[in-house]
């Protein structure tokens, strides 16, 4: 290994970014020390099942392991588990763990990923609860045994597979959604009508367009979630109507994990700031996964993703880039893909999308529940979206990868089907 | 080397089909086909990569 290549190399979050991270740099051929922080006491897991396999009760957790033992004993990484890093002094080429322990880096991987969001007014109540780690997603599993009505406040992809899940377990479900329909912030109308069309086929009392004024509670546990009267509306004032539950769960979006860094110097803004090839602005650290914000140059947009496969993608490309030596660093500028199981339906997408693109049914239809969707931006195809359509989907990602214009990627349509 | 799809796991994703073509097809009844159980070792990045990728892990490679 050549001289300038960092002998320790310290990646803070232990989830897929970072496990991405550390197995990349020893295939890299990195052979130096590899010290990894992680927050939750555990081993990486893999979190996808914990809103579909885990929370239905078909898998017991053991299955979200991401890997086993004699794979990690061949990466030789020093694992502190249960354990928070709370400052990085990148001048001196610190981490500082919660113990006040400081841990000396040459090279750095940021990979603390998002921590979900709270409604005020929820936090310490019994019954309410977020779904991020494998420990939130056993204790609603439990609650889930014994209650009969759930409400999940957000119909994002967290919430519709939660949602889903409560109603495969038979338990009534009603989802609050403040958008006039669910998605609305970043798909066209019609494919946040086909989500909603989703979980009307599957029983649940969807209501968009709605806001959370607080919740009920009785003895210190929540018995249902206040709605803000929609007065002035022309509807007569009345009482704030309550949607009463035995079980809470707020999919509100995540927010970055950025506060450990505050003191760092280092670029915050929704985010860690990175250039393209995921460098951090400062030397010897890279940002991968949920909390990378950088400018995907296939996109010509700042983006950042928190989804499975760019924490996959993006946690490899952060350790190639600390081992790249001077004009060796390429850029990060992936396809963005994600997926989700909701009932019988498999949602995926590739690329990306906004409410204003211009976009076409190319295969199947929404009353079918089967079909894929394409996304033009001035001229250019920028995302496709398919539901229960895998094998036409993925065609798209080549074509997305290769900048087609909207106009080809529609003829391709035609002759695919 | 040999190819193993753990189908509990497997979500149809289609992501290997993307990566190695050669080894996996998603068919339009949504179910993963194995055309290749013993790819030559030609295609061992490809199929790493796969295992790699694999959004629902349930992709491994059996040295036998």
């Amino acid at each position: 290994m050549a001289s300038a290549r960092p002998g320790r190399i310290v990646v803070v979050g232990a989830s897929l970014a970072g496990l991405s991270a550390v197995e990349t740099l020893r295939q890299d051929g990195f052979d130096g020390e590899l010290v990894a922080v992680g927050a939750e006491p555990v081993l990486p897991y893999d979190r996808p099942p914990l809103s579909k396999q885990v929370l239905q009760g078909h898998w017991e957790p053991e299955k979200t392991e991401l890997r086993d033992q004699a794979q990690y004993d061949a990466l030789g990484v020093t694992w502190h588990l249960g354990r928070r890093a709370t400052a990085v002094d990148p001048a001196a080429r610190t981490v500082t763990l919660d113990d006040g322990e400081p841990l000396a880096y040459d090279g750095l991987v940021i990979a603390t990923g998002a921590t979900p969001r709270w409604l005020p007014g929820s936090e310490g109540l019994e019954g309410v609860y977020v779904l991020r780690t494998l420990a939130e997603c056993l204790a609603l599993r439990a609650e889930f045994e014994t209650a009969s009505r759930v409400c999940v406040v957000g119909a994002g992809f967290i919430g519709a597979e939660v949602a889903a899940s409560a109603r495969q377990r038979g338990l009534d479900v009603t989802v609050l959604e403040a958008l006039p329909a669910p998605l609305a912030r970043a798909f066209p109308a019609e494919m946040g009508a086909a989500c909603a069309a989703l979980h009307l086929d599957h029983g649940v009392d969807l209501r968009c367009g709605v806001t959370v004024a607080g919740f009920e509670a009785v003895g210190g546990r929540v018995a249902g979630v206040r709605l803000v009267d929609p007065g002035g509306s022309g509807a007569s004032p009345g009482k704030a109507e309550v949607v009463e539950a035995d079980v809470v769960v707020v999919g509100v979006g995540v927010v970055p994990e950025t506060g450990w860094l505050e003191s760092s110097g280092l670029a915050l803004d929704n985010g860690v700031v990175c250039d393209s090839t995921c460098a951090a602005g400062a030397p010897g650290v890279v940002a991968a996964g949920d909390i990378a914000r950088w400018p995907n140059n296939l996109f010509g947009e700042t983006m950042r993703v928190e989804h499975w496969s760019n924490a996959v993608e993006q946690g490899a490309a952060a350790a190639t880039r600390l081992l790249a030596g001077p004009g060796e660093a390429v850029d990060f500028s992936p396809v963005p893909y994600f997926w989700s199981d909701q009932y019988d339906a498999k949602i995926q997408f590739l690329g990306r999308c906004c409410p204003t693109d211009d976009v076409r049914i190319v295969n199947g239809s929404v009353d079918e529940r089967r079909f894929v969707a394409l996304f033009g931006r001035d001229g250019r195809l920028v995302g496709a979206l398919a539901f229960s359509r895998p094998r036409l989907l993925m065609a798209y990602r080549k074509l997305l990868a290769a900048k087609t214009s909207f106009e080809d990627a529609l003829a391709h349509a035609a002759q695919a089907g | 080397m040999r190819v193993v799809v753990d189908f509990d796991r497997c979500q149809s994703n289609a992501v290997c089909m993307d990566v190695a073509p050669e080894i996996f097809e998603v068919r339009d009844d949504n179910f993963l086909y194995i055309l290749d159980e013993k790819p030559s070792e030609a295609l061992r990045p490809k199929l790493e990569e796969a295992v790699r990728r694999c959004p629902t892990q349930a992709i491994s490679i059996a040295e036998d």
